[in-house]
C-alpha cells in the first residue's frame, strides 16, 4: 500500500468557500467547469472575471482570480473596456438569463458583433433566480412564474429567446455553443465547450460564447432531481444543444 | 369595505388600480418586486395593461409612449432601476406628460444592498435626469398614507401634466399595516384630447416631442415649466407637525419611515419631560421651507436636528429653509440600517445637554 | 399601550404566517397593528423573522430592537434574539429543536415543544400554529377568542373545513401546552 492518491480535488482557481447557492442549483457545477479550465490552460493569474447581477453576483467569492462586479446586464461592456486596454489578459463574463437576455441584450449583441475577444458563459435557467422567480425572456411557454401567474403566454411575452442561435446569425466570426449540465454526460460536453471557448480566447481568435442550460430548483418549485428531469424534457427540446458557430467554419453565404 | 392587512408593495398596486391606472410597465427589483407580482394578477382582472419590460430603460420609455397616447400610467422600481429610468423621466417632464413613478429606495450607491434607505432624496428632488425639470415628490410614512398619496399622485400628475414621484423605502414596501380603501376613488381624468397621440382622424396631427432647436421657443417652454413648479410651491406643500405647539426646545425634522422612529423617540423624551417636537415634510418637492422655518424660529427652539437614512440629503433643504438662523445638527444612518429610537433619544438628550454648537 | 413580539426561526417554519395571523387578530380588536418582516437574501433557507406590533395608538418606529416578547423556533434565533428581550418580557422557546435556555434572569422563559406537539397530531408542518396558540395563551397580546375567530376566517375558506379543523387542533394543543403547565417555566 502506497500513499493515498488524490483523484478529486478543488481546482486551484476556486476558493475554499461555502456555497450560497441553493441545494441542487447547477451554478456551482458551472463554476467548477470554468475553474478547471482556467487551471488546465494555466490562465488563472491573468484572468479577470466579470460577475453579473443575479444569484451569481457573488461569483467572486468562489473564483480565485481578479473579478469586477458589473451593473445589471452591462458585463459585456465592462469586459470590452478591460479587454481593449489589456488585450493579453483573459476576460470572461458570467451572466444569467435576466442579466444577459433581458436587460443586457444590447450589450451582448454588440460585444459579439464587434467580435470582442473575451468569453461569455451564459447561464440559462429560464427564470430570475435572485429576485425570487419572475419571468425571464427564456421562460418556457406556459411556465408559471410570479410575473406570469397563468403561465407564459407566448402571444403577450413572445417565445423564449434563443440567444445562442441568435448570436450565431452574426456575420462576425465567433464561437457559439449551447450545452447543459443536468447529467454527467452533459457535464462532460459542457466542460469541453467551455475549454474550447477559453482556448479560442487564449489564441486571440474570436469572441466565444457558451450558453449553459442550468437548473433553479428553488424557483421552479422542484426537487433537484425533478429539476434535472424538467430541464431535459422541457428545455432541451426547445433550446437545441450543440455547436452553433465556429471560427473554423466560415459562415454559409 | 373593511380594512385590509396589506404589504406596502401590494397596497401600492391596489391603490393604483383604485386610482384608475390603465397601464403598468415594470422590471423586477428588490425590495419592490411584489408590486409587479401583484399587478401581474390584478391588471388583467380589471382590463388593464401589465408588461414586464426587458429593462427599466425600456419600462420607463413604455411609460413615455403610453402617457403620450393619453393613458393613465405608472411604474415602480428601486434605486438602481430608477437611475435607468431617469432618461425617460427627463423626456416625460419635457413633453409635459402625466405619469407616476414610485421609488422604493434601497441602500446604495451602486448595487449597494436591498435594505431600507433614503439615499435617493437628492436624485428625486433635484432631478435625476438631465435638463431643467422637476418632479413633484411625495414621501409617505405609513402604508395607509402610501395608498392615499399614490392615488393623489395620479391627480397631481394630471393637474400639472408633470411626472409625480413617490419615495418610500424598503420598509414601506415590505411592512404590512391595515389599509382602508373606503371612499377612495379615481381622480377625474384630465382631458387629453388636445395633445394625446391617438390617430388624427378628424383633426390636425398631434406631435409629442422634446426637441426645440429655436432657443426662444425652448426658453419659453422652460419658463412655462418653471411657472408650474412655482405653482406647486404655492399649492402643494404638505407637512405634519407633532408636538410642536408647546414651546419645544428641540425640533427634529424627518420624513418617511425615519419620521416614525423620530415619533417614538419624541414620545419617550416627552415621558422624561424633555420637550421635543417633530416636523415631517410630506411633500419634499416642493419642500415646506416656510412652515419649517416658522416652527424652527419659535423662540423656545434652541436647535434643529435632521434625521435621515443617508449621510445628509434633506439636510441641504433644511439648511436652506433655516437660512442659518438656528443651530442645525444631523444624525444619519446608512447601509440599510434604520435608526433606532434609543439612539435618537440619546442624540436629542446629548444635544440639549450641551446646548448649542451648530454645525 | 404598545405590545410587541418577534417570531424567529428558519424559512419554512411558518414564522411569517404566524405573525400575520396575530396581526389580523390585533386588527379584529380594533387596534393599530404593524407586521414587519426580515427580508432579503436571508429569506432563502436562512433565518426568517418578523415583528408584530399591536398598539392602541399610531405605531411609530417599525424597528423594535428590544421587543417585549420573543418566540424562537430554532437555536440560531435564540442566540440572536434571546439577549434582546426587554427585561420583564417573555421568551418562548421551541424546546423540540432547542435544548438550551437563555442564562438571563430578568425575563420569563417558557418552553413549548412545538414540533413534538405538531408531530403528535400528525401535522408536523404546523409548528407555527402550535406556537401561536401557546403565545396568545401565555401573553394575552390578543384575546384567545379573537385569535380563534381569525383562524376560522382564514382557514375556513380553504378545503371543506378540513384545513380549519387541522389548524384549530394544533392551535388548541399549543394553548393547552402553556395553560396546563406543559410549557414548563424556567428557571
Ligand atoms: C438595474 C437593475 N434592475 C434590476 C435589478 C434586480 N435584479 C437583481 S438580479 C435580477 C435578475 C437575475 O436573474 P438572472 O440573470 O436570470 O440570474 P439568476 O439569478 O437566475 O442566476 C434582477 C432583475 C438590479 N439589481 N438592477
Ligand atoms: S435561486 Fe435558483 S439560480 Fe439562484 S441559487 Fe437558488 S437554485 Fe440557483
Amino acid at each position: 500500500m502506497g500513499e493515498p492518491i488524490t483523484i478529486f480535488k478543488r481546482p486551484a482557481s476556486l476558493r475554499d468557500a461555502f456555497t450560497h447557492y441553493c441545494p441542487g442549483c447547477t451554478h456551482g457545477v458551472i463554476h467548477r467547469l470554468i475553474a478547471e479550465t482556467l487551471d488546465e490552460l494555466g490562465l488563472r493569474e491573468r484572468t479577470i472575471g466579470i460577475a453579473p447581477v443575479g444569484c451569481s453576483v457573488l461569483a467572486y467569492n468562489y473564483f480565485y482570480c481578479d473579478f469586477q462586479e458589473a451593473a445589471h446586464g452591462r458585463a459585456p461592456a465592462l469586459a470590452t473596456g478591460i479587454k481593449r486596454v489589456l488585450p493579453d489578459r483573459i476576460v470572461f463574463t458570467y451572466q444569467g438569463d435576466g442579466d444577459l437576455a433581458s436587460i443586457g441584450t444590447a450589450e451582448i449583441v454588440h460585444a459579439a458583433n464587434r467580435g470582442e475577444k473575451f468569453t461569455t458563459i451564459f447561464v440559462n435557467n429560464a427564470i430570475y433566480g435572485m429576485t425570487g422567480g419572475q419571468m425571464a425572456p427564456t421562460t418556457m411557454p406556459n411556465q408559471v412564474t410570479t410575473t406570469c401567474p397563468r403561465g407564459r403566454d407566448v402571444n403577450l411575452a413572445g417565445w423564449p429567446l434563443p440567444v445562442a442561435d441568435l448570436l450565431a446569425q452574426l456575420r462576425t466570426p465567433s464561437y457559439v455553443e449551447r450545452v447543459a449540465v443536468h447529467t454527467p454526460r452533459h457535464i462532460i460536453q459542457a466542460k469541453r465547450a467551455i475549454r474550447q471557448a477559453f482556448q479560442y480566447q487564449a489564441e486571440r481568435r474570436c469572441y466565444s460564447f457558451v450558453e449553459v442550460l442550468s437548473t433553479c430548483p428553488t424557483n421552479w418549485g422542484k426537487t433537484p432531481a425533478e429539476a434535472c428531469q424538467w430541464l431535459d424534457e422541457v428545455m432541451v427540446p426547445y433550446f437545441k444543444l450543440g455547436l452553433k458557430k465556429s471560427p473554423d467554419r466560415p459562415p454559409v453565404e | 369595505m373593511a380594512k385590509k392587512l396589506m404589504k406596502g408593495n401590494e397596497a401600492i398596486g391596489e391603490a393604483a388600480i383604485v386610482a384608475g391606472a390603465q397601464a403598468y410597465f415594470c422590471y423586477p427589483i428588490t425590495p419592490q418586486t411584489e408590486v409587479a407580482e401583484y399587478l401581474a394578477k390584478r391588471m388583467p382582472e380589471v382590463g388593464g395593461v401589465f408588461v414586464q419590460a426587458e429593462s427599466e430603460l425600456a419600462a420607463s420609455q413604455m411609460i413615455f409612449g403610453a402617457a403620450a397616447a393619453g393613458a393613465r400610467v405608472f411604474t415602480t422600481s428601486s434605486s438602481p432601476g430608477i437611475s435607468l429610468m431617469s432618461e425617460a423621466m427627463s423626456y416625460i417632464a419635457a413633453a409635459e406628460l402625466p405619469a407616476v413613478f414610485i421609488n422604493i429606495i434601497r441602500c446604495g450607491p451602486g448595487l449597494g444592498g436591498i435594505l431600507p434607505s433614503q439615499g435617493d432624496y437628492l436624485q428625486a428632488t433635484k432631478g435625476g435626469g438631465h435638463g431643467d425639470y422637476r418632479f413633484l415628490v411625495l414621501a409617505p410614512s405609513t402604508i395607509q398614507e402610501t395608498v392615499d398619496l399614490t392615488i393623489e399622485a395620479f391627480r397631481l400628475a394630471d393637474k400639472y401634466r408633470n411626472p409625480v414621484m413617490l419615495i418610500g423605502d424598503g420598509l414601506i414596501g415590505q411592512m404590512m399595516e391595515p389599509v382602508d380603501f373606503e371612499g377612495r376613488t379615481a381622480p377625474p381624468r384630465l382631458d387629453t384630447s388636445g395633445w394625446a397621440t391617438t390617430g388624427c382622424a378628424g383633426r390636425e396631427p398631434h406631435i409629442v416631442k422634446t426637441l426645440f432647436l429655436d432657443p426662444n421657443v425652448l426658453e419659453q417652454r422652460n419658463r412655462k415649466m418653471r411657472d408650474k413648479y412655482e405653482q406647486m410651491k404655492r399649492e402643494e406643500v404638505r407637512f405634519e407637525t407633532y408636538l410642536c405647539d408647546d414651546a419645544p426646545e428641540l425640533l427634529v425634522a424627518a420624513y418617511g419611515t425615519t419620521a416614525r422612529v423620530v415619533r417614538t423617540a419624541v414620545d419617550r423624551l416627552r415621558e422624561e419631560g424633555v420637550k421635543v417636537g417633530m416636523f415631517r415634510p410630506i411633500s419634499v418637492f416642493p419642500f415646506p421651507d416656510e412652515p419649517l422655518r416658522q416652527q424652527a424660529l419659535v423662540p423656545s427652539v434652541k436647535a434643529v436636528l435632521v434625521v435621515e437614512m443617508s449621510m445628509g440629503q434633506m439636510l441641504e433643504d433644511v439648511e436652506r429653509a433655516l437660512q442659518g438662523r438656528r443651530p442645525l445638527h444631523f444624525f444619519g444612518r446608512g447601509g440599510g440600517n434604520v435608526p433606532a429610537p434609543e439612539e435618537l433619544v440619546r442624540e436629542c438628550r446629548r444635544l440639549l445637554g450641551n446646548g448649542q454648537g451648530g454645525r | 399601550m404598545q405590545r410587541e413580539v418577534t417570531f424567529a426561526g428558519f424559512g419554512g417554519q411558518g414564522i411569517m404566517t404566524a405573525g400575520k395571523l396575530l396581526a389580523l387578530a390585533g386588527m379584529a380588536e380594533g387596534k393599530e397593528v404593524a407586521w414587519i418582516p426580515s427580508y432579503g437574501p436571508e429569506m432563502r433557507g436562512g433565518t426568517a423573522y418578523c415583528t408584530v406590533v399591536i398598539a392602541d395608538r399610531l405605531i411609530g418606529s417599525p424597528i423594535v430592537n428590544d421587543p417585549e416578547n420573543v418566540f424562537v423556533f430554532n437555536r440560531p434565533s435564540l442566540e440572536k434574539f434571546g439577549p434582546r428581550v426587554r427585561p420583564g418580557g417573555v421568551l418562548l422557546i421551541n424546546s423540540s429543536l432547542i435544548d438550551v435556555r437563555s442564562d438571563r434572569q430578568d425575563i420569563v422563559q417558557v418552553c413549548v415543544p412545538c414540533n413534538d406537539i405538531a408531530n403528535a397530531l400528525k401535522n408536523g408542518r404546523s409548528i407555527n400554529l402550535v406556537g401561536l396558540g401557546a403565545f396568545v395563551a401565555r401573553t394575552g397580546m390578543v384575546g384567545l377568542d379573537t385569535q380563534r375567530a381569525v383562524l376560522e376566517r382564514e382557514f375556513g375558506k380553504k378545503g371543506k373545513g378540513e384545513a380549519l379543523r387541522a389548524a384549530s387542533e394544533v392551535f388548541e394543543a399549543g394553548v393547552r401546552a402553556v395553560l396546563e403547565g406543559q410549557g414548563a417555566k424556567t428557571p
